[in-house]
């Protein structure tokens, strides 16, 4: 099992990434910098988290056009799993590889702190370390991860259960609803159609070594991993 | 030649920084202020070429990264 974690200029959870999935995790895990055309020999891609091209004109919006973003379409559309953390969450709905877009806190504020998230369907590849229901904390650090769509894009996301995460918790003032960016239906995480592109704004990296009193990140990473093993081996080619 | 593209929300996605701006100015009395909503104005230097030509090109430009369709529109201004 290799992942790859793509660096673009500004990202910032790479190396979090790489720590996470390789040390603590004991994956096989590479670093691909952005300018590279070709992935290379990968079972899983991370798009991590940061501020790809400083955020400007819009979170995601140029880092969609670096040279490696062809060869992540490519993995993609032969239904490689593709999970994007925060930035790479924005990086992946201005590919038009997720619907929706990431707007600018409710509250204008960069919001930092851990929170609630219900596990809405544990389905592979990215969710299946999980149970339905499930009530699992992760650090959130955005300002603009607010999710929009339009209601016929979100009913069509409710409906095919592509809401993997959903805010839950905690009320506080300024989250009177447990949810900390204002997304629309509280959407924390969502996949595309065919379910192997994974999008989410909390941070798994930065749960999965016990030394930081909270593990519960982990799951994403080993359900990408468990589910590719428990997939039955191709038949092997006739004539 | 100079031309500009604005980019703006469309009408219905939430714009707090135009709600938050819109407010402060009804509590500082600006009464006949209905509503608020920011965009980007972004300014291009272009060779010079008939305006037709200018303005499929920043529409092509805008298209492809200037605005995200599922949350903005454009208006190109060419001279």
């Amino acid at each position: 099992m290799i992942f790859a974690v793509i660096t673009f200029p500004g990202s910032n959870c790479d190396r979090d990434c790489l720590d996470a999935i390789g040390r603590v995790l004991g994956f096989q895990v590479r670093s691909v910098f952005h300018k590279e055309r070709l992935l290379g020999e990968c079972d899983a891609v991370v798009v991590p988290g940061g501020f790809s091209y400083g955020d400007y004109l819009r979170a995601g919006a140029l880092a969609k056009l670096s040279p490696i973003m062809d060869d992540v379409r490519r993995f993609a559309d032969q239904g490689g799993p593709v999970v994007g953390i925060c930035n790479g969450f924005q990086i992946l709905c201005e590919a038009g590889l997720l619907p929706g877009a990431l707007i600018r806190n409710r509250s204008l504020r960069f919001v930092s702190r851990v929170v609630e998230l219900r596990v809405e369907n544990p389905r592979p590849p990215f969710a299946n370390s999980y149970v339905a229901d499930q009530i699992i904390r992760l650090p959130i650090a955005h300002g603009e991860g607010c999710y929009v769509a339009d209601q016929r894009t979100l009913d069509e996301l409710e409906r095919s259960g592509r809401v993997i995460l959903r805010y839950a918790g905690p009320i506080r003032p300024d989250a009177p609803d447990g949810n900390p960016n204002g997304s629309m239906r509280a959407i924390a995480g969502i996949v595309n159609e065919t379910g192997n592109v994974f999008g989410l704004m909390p941070h798994p990296e930065r749960a999965c070594d016990p030394l930081l009193g909270n593990t519960d990140g982990a799951g994403v990473f080993l359900s990408i991993a468990r589910a590719r093993t428990e997939v039955p081996p191709a038949e092997p080619a006739r004539g | 030649m100079k031309a500009k593209v604005y980019v703006t929300y469309k009408p219905g996605v939430l714009d707090p920084q135009g709600q938050t701006v819109c407010a402060f100015l009804k509590n500082r009395g600006e009464a006949r202020v209905r509503d608020v909503r920011i965009g980007k104005l972004i300014e291009f230097d272009l060779e010079d070429m008939p305006s037709d030509h200018a303005a499929a090109l920043l529409s092509r430009i805008s298209d492809e990264l200037l605005a995200n369709p599922i949350i903005e529109t454009f208006t190109v201004d060419v001279p």
